[in-house]
């Protein structure tokens, strides 16, 4: 087993994860049983529980420089109440947007179970100075962000500087006050499972609520094993350190099958207490009209025409 | 750990459609390219494990449909088959590969149902495999003359192949397709639990127009297995199954001329180091027990593993035991299926009761077993020395038993400490020790970072009481061939 900061045995950050181990990953046997996981035949019942189950654990999301307020409320809309037609369908958990356009969604979601999710700290890249993000943090959770998506520095991380990459997120999570923090490991330019999972400890030990796999930025996003992965390593964290933390898989996830692994590989790997909105997430955009298609497919056995869902 | 406002995800059942299989009420015996009755009339039944009932009545065949079985096979040694070019040789191969991948979804349900084995692996595995094996040696027929340099390969003549019920499809391609793609006939006999895949297979060589005596399948139990084995037309034995059964093979064929090859008995190690990628470890040892329900020759049902990572080790594999589904071997969610037959199952349990008797500490997890037909939970036992009987004869099932050590020495003459040497597993994330340690492994298969894969490419064979012999790549056609200048 390796110490997470080998590295710099010497820091303050290894006597912050004093007793937290880092086991390595294999990634033929990880990939292995991630596949074998997304066999996994979901049917009839399970298929009508997991369909429900991945509306109310979706962050539903906007990160375009094009966003309008119309736009954010219009998906504020579509959080609260899915599908206009039918009132069975549950509220999303989150909607997701930049800090500008928090007021809009706090307001269009006043009075809702839908949480306000606010990227911050200079994402999608984090390289802005740390005093300039640690600010736009704090500013979007007073306009009303209950959760803050940040990044990870990757330019820390990569060049082995772990105890800057650490001491950031433990700022960061200070400066969200009581906001939930979610820190986006951006998996696609970590270049190794093993330092997928050696991220993940980190962010966590830092004081992470929520690890994520994606901005959604870049070509490579959440993967089965990528969550499998982070799923283990939370595993990890919860047994040997008693805490609990959250798993968002965000980027590319566009159909209602690719959700319901998630669900089974979360599941099967961290148990049903993870199958919640305070523990598990799946942020998207494109996902919830797939999802709501197969519902109503389920129930009447028609699918419905694209025309029929919102575009936003 | 705390629970949130959590959900179950359940599975509801996912049965895969038994409607490709259409099963006659009775079976005969497939001798000189046809269906024929044993000339006895002796029927037994074989019986779907998962539910205790009845499938269809197999032929039992006697000495007499022996000797007629190994006559056919004879003369279509002699008639042409040995003379036929290694090209036109593959083409039957090729063609039978390709058969059994166009059936092959058919193939495998037959397969779990006869065999109790889940779909999921029937699917994925046995059938792919058995397949890939007939492509595999087809691609050999024709370039024997460049396999063993400056030596040719000539046939033997008739083949006996005795094969087990664990994997009856895989085992029926691993014997066949070396034999054929050599130049050899073939007498068959499937196991006595698990005869339908090959009866099946027996009309996928007729559809493949191989010609008649070329393999025929011979059904029946060990008084037909002696038969054979026995028949002096035979030229060749080859045996997989138990090591008792083939010491007397062994015996008998001392000094009669007759080639043997024997694939047998394992106990094998699975041995884990603590630098290791212990997430993937642990599926690594659930694939090398509970696979096939641990009715595996290689099954790695010895878990040793390093002290300092030992509880956390056992841990994690308590955690994942309790996420095995066992039950109908049909539904596409089940890990684990039915073992094979009763006589398998009291087996399973005698020894287990055994390990407890003997103090062992049993872990199985909370899991309901279906009301019909014989499975068993996945089982782990830890506190195990190596005196216990659980950890010195083979169980056949799905039970582990967990070891500790220290060193690598260590870990080397406990793994060694077995009559058996068939495969073993090394799990360390350091290059060196995994070389250090496979070249002391009495084995003739070792894993490294993996466990229970399966290779056409890849010779499988035993070392001691495992048996001797190698299948599956170059080395897989020595057995079936003579070497002449």
């Amino acid at each position: 087993m390796s110490d997470l900061l080998a590295a710099e045995p010497s820091t303050g950050v290894a006597d912050a994860v004093a007793g937290v181990r880092i086991t390595p990953v294999d990634a033929v046997g990880l990939e292995q049983r991630a596949a074998g996981l997304c066999t996994r035949s979901i049917k009839t019942s399970s298929k009508a529980a997991a369909l429900d189950l991945s509306i109310r654990v979706m962050d539903l999301t906007t990160l375009e420089g094009a966003d309008t307020p119309e736009r954010v409320q219009a998906l504020c809309a579509r959080a609260r109440r899915p599908d206009a037609a039918d009132s069975s369908v549950p509220s999303v958990a989150a909607v997701c947007v930049y800090p500008e356009l928090v007021p809009v969604a706090a307001e269009a979601l006043a009075d809702s179970p839908v949480a306000v999710a606010s990227v911050a700290g200079g994402f999608p890249a984090g390289l802005a100075p740390l005093e300039f993000r640690l600010g736009e943090i704090g500013w979007a959770v007073a306009a009303g962000a209950d959760e803050v998506d940040i990044v990870l520095n990757r330019s820390a991380f990569l060049s082995g500087r772990y105890q800057k990459a650490y001491d950031e997120i433990a700022a960061a999570k200070q400066a969200c006050g009581s906001a939930h923090l979610k820190v986006i490991l951006e998996t696609g330019e970590l270049g190794s499972y093993d330092q997928i999972r050696r991220a993940s400890m980190l962010a966590m030990v830092a004081g992470a609520d929520f690890i994520k796999t994606s901005t959604g930025k870049i070509g490579v996003a959440a993967t089965p094993p990528t969550a499998l992965c982070m799923a283990e390593a939370i595993r990890d964290m919860a047994e040997q350190t008693g805490k609990t933390v959250g798993l968002k898989l965000a980027g590319g996830i566009r159909t209602a099958k690719q959700a319901w692994h998630y669900l089974v590989i979360v599941g099967e790997t961290l148990g049903g207490g993870w199958l919640a909105p305070e523990r598990f997430r799946l942020g998207a955009s494109s996902l919830l009209n797939d999802v709501l298609m197969q519902r109503s497919k389920l129930g009447d056995g028609r699918y419905q025409r694209r025309e029929d869902y919102s575009v936003d | 750990m705390e629970r949130a406002g959590g959900f179950n995800l359940e599975y509801a059942p996912a049965p895969e459609s038994v409607a490709p299989v259409r099963l006659a009420s009775q079976y005969g015996l497939f001798i000189g390219g046809e269906m024929v009755e044993p000339a006895a009339g002796r029927l037994s039944a074989t019986v779907n494990p998962a539910t205790g009932e009845a499938l269809a009545e197999i032929g039992v065949a006697d000495a007499a449909d022996v000797d007629r079985a190994v006559a056919a096979a004879r003369a279509a040694w002699e008639g042409g088959w040995r003379d036929l070019p290694g090209a036109e040789r593959a083409k039957y191969l090729y063609r039978v590969a390709r058969l059994l991948q166009e059936r092959a979804r058919e193939f495998a349900v037959l397969e779990t149902m006869d065999g109790g084995k889940p779909i999921r692996e029937s699917r994925d595995l046995d059938i792919p495999l058995a397949a890939a094996h007939f492509f595999y040696y087809a691609g050999w027929a024709d370039k024997l003359d460049y396999a063993f340099s400056g030596r040719r390969a000539a046939s033997l003549g008739v083949a006996a192949q005795i094969i087990p019920w664990n994997f009856p499809l895989l085992m029926a391609a691993w014997k066949l397709a070396p034999a054929l793609a050599c130049g050899n006939t073939v007498v068959l006999k499937p196991a006595p639990t698990t005869p339908l895949t090959a009866l099946l297979l027996a009309e996928v060589l007729r559809d493949a127009d191989l010609p008649p005596g070329v393999v025929n399948i011979v059904t029946g139990d060990d008084v037909t297995g002696a038969a054979l084995v026995a028949h002096p037309g035979v030229d060749k034995v080859a045996f997989t199954g138990s090591t008792d059964v083939g010491r007397a093979i062994g015996a008998e064929l001392a000094g009669t001329g007759k080639r043997l090859t024997l694939e047998l008995g394992g106990k094998a190690a699975n041995i884990v180091f603590d630098d290791a990628a212990l997430d993937q470890v642990t599926e690594g040892i659930v694939n090398g027990i509970y696979f096939n329900g641990g009715q595996v020759c290689c099954a790695g049902s010895r878990l040793l593993v390093q002290e300092t990572v030992a509880d956390t080790v056992v841990g994690k594999l308590q955690r994942r035991m309790d996420t095995l589904r066992v039950g109908d071997p049909l539904d596409k969610n089940t890990d684990i299926g039915a073992i094979n037959s009763q006589a398998q199952l009291d087996r399973i349990t005698e020894l287990v009761a055994s390990g407890v008797a003997e103090g062992a500490e049993l872990y199985t997890p909370p899991c309901e077993l279906p009301e019909r037909g014989f499975f068993h939970p996945p089982a782990l036992f830890t506190n195990v020395s190596t005196a216990h009987r659980i950890s010195r004869e083979e169980i056949f099932g799905p039970v582990l038993s967990v070891l500790t050590f220290r060193t690598a020495e260590e870990a080397v003459a406990k793994a060694n400490n077995t009559p058996y040497g068939l495969s073993a597993g090394i799990w360390t994330e350091k290059g060196s020790r995994i070389l250090w340690m496979a070249d002391r492994m009495q084995a003739g298969v070792v894993w490294a970072n993996t466990f229970n894969r399966f290779d056409s490419a890849s010779p499988f064979g035993g070392y001691r009481e495992s048996g001797y012999g190698r299948e599956g790549g170059r080395a897989g056609l020595l057995p079936y061939v003579e070497l002449v200048a």
